[in-house]
């Protein structure tokens, strides 16, 4: 069974419809890349998938539970499925420690002490473990970032999503931040990345998806999509990206 | 007796602690209002938003006076017979609620949307969300413009007196009509106001200092 499930997803705001009939899925433990143009709707999909947009029709499933927006079950979809955004979000008046236990206390029951030790490891994971005490705004981008990749991971979730999680960040912080992303994909979790890191797509994407003009364009192994693409649309996209 | 004398003093220090009680007494009161409308005002249902606009907007559209003649005469003429104190309060009351309500509801939506994205996206309940998330960062954002209208109240407190009740500015009158000297007890009267108001705007001021200070680098 796919981790990711997306059949035939219409999506509109208004009379502007982004998302024309979308489908593809992703497997367990499985990376699949997003790229595409800006206003291709790869941005739209992926907070489709977690519920943050409604969509008109069409069926997500996602780490076993299907998305509607009644209240309850998408917070219970949420305990299962992260997602990182560009602008990292995290909570500024509480620390780092904080802003990791915060939901895992009170969605999930955890103990003061299990948070705590919850919390050393993910900062552990993403090599920020002597930041637990700091505030976010004295963390510079990237590590911001990477207290947002550990704050998802301390839901230990089934399914992680990534909205361009480097957009804002200067190449060399872009790279702690990809390393991180690249050991989380390694270790088997299961990743759909929205993203503008062709190199990144390229190499830990097993599978990437090409969208324009809200639809999938070309679907395919990365490797393959990378160095033989099919389309002028992807052709000329990707000889964007070099210069 | 024609001057100020201990007599006199401690008679504008009793009414001072008046305008005081009529302070914290509507302003906690007006709070607590002020809050639960903010936070109508903001939600989705649109009816109950809409309530919460009407009431907002038909407070802050009418004079305080004519709500303190409401409910001062007007209730009386109904057989419903406020003392001062409580007629006053009331008044205060809702006319702080409104103002409040604003100022907060203001508040709240200065909060980044992300914030919700972020905690709604961990799984947290919307009241979880304001508890842990909006709220703390939203009274930080309040702290200011709320001592600032506390100062507004302090001083427009005076107001009540045409109810009979007597306040600071009340004893102020009442000690001229006897002894005559405007300048001297006018004088008086502004700088008890004074020492109470300008702490309060340089707590304001304080405040906004240290919110900020640990949101810098």
């Amino acid at each position: 069974m796919p981790a990711v499930a997306i059949e035939d997803v219409h999506k509109s705001f208004g009379s502007v419809e982004v998302l024309k009939g979308i489908s593809f899925s992703v497997d367990p433990s499985q990376t699949v890349a997003i790229i595409g143009r800006s206003g291709s709707g790869k941005s739209t999909l992926l907070r489709c998938i977690n519920g943050l947009e409604r969509f008109q029709s069409g069926r997500i499933e996602v780490a076993g539970h299907v998305v509607n927006q009644d209240p309850k079950r998408l917070r219970e979809l949420r305990k299962d499925v992260g997602i990182v955004f560009q602008s990292y979000n995290l909570f500024p008046h509480l620390t780092v420690g904080q802003n990791i236990m915060l939901a895992p206390r009170l969605t999930k029951g955890v103990s003061k002490a299990e948070a705590r030790a919850l919390a050393e490891r993910v900062l552990a994971q993403v090599g920020l473990s002597e930041k637990y005490d700091a505030y976010p705004d004295n963390l510079s981008g990237g590590q911001q970032q990477r207290v947002a990749i550990a704050r998802s991971l301390a839901m230990q979730p089934k399914v992680m999503l990534f909205d361009e999680v480097t957009s804002a960040l200067d190449p060399e912080l872009t790279g702690e931040v990809l390393v991180v992303m690249e050991r989380l994909a390694r270790e088997g979790m299961t990743m759909l990345l929205v993203t503008h890191e062709m190199g990144f797509a390229r190499s830990v994407a097993q599978v990437t998806v090409f969208m324009h003009q809200g639809r999938i364009w070309e679907y395919g192994p990365s490797r393959e999509l990378f160095s033989a693409p099919r389309t002028d649309e992807l052709r000329s996209f990707i000889k964007s990206d070099v210069k | 007796m024609n001057s100020i004398g201990s007599d006199e003093l401690s008679f504008l220090l009793e009414s001072t602690g008046w305008t005081l009680l009529l302070t914290a007494i509507s302003f906690l009161a007006g709070g607590l209002i002020g809050g639960v409308i903010a936070i109508l005002r903001l939600s989705r249902n649109r009816a109950v938003a809409t309530v919460a606009i009407l009431y907002i907007q038909v407070l802050q559209s009418v004079p305080v006076l004519m709500v303190l003649f409401l409910s001062y005469y007007g209730l009386a003429l109904a057989g419903l017979e406020l003392p001062p104190l409580l007629a006053a309060s009331v008044s205060l009351g809702l006319y702080v609620s409104a103002y409040l309500a604003e100022i907060w509801r203001g508040s709240i939506e200065a909060v980044p949307y992300q914030q919700w994205e972020a905690s709604a996206s961990l799984a947290l309940s919307p009241a979880q969300q304001y508890a842990y998330v909006v709220l703390p960062q939203a009274i930080r954002i309040s702290l200011p413009p709320t001592v600032g209208f506390l100062v507004q109240l302090v001083k427009n407190t005076s107001i009540v007196s045409v109810v009979g009740f007597v306040e600071l500015a009340r004893a102020g009158q009442l000690l001229n009509n006897a002894l005559f000297q405007p300048f001297r007890i006018f004088g008086a009267v502004a700088v008890i106001y004074f020492l109470i108001c300008f702490p309060l705007s340089r707590l304001s001021r304080y405040l906004e200092k240290v919110f900020h200070a640990g949101r810098r680098h």
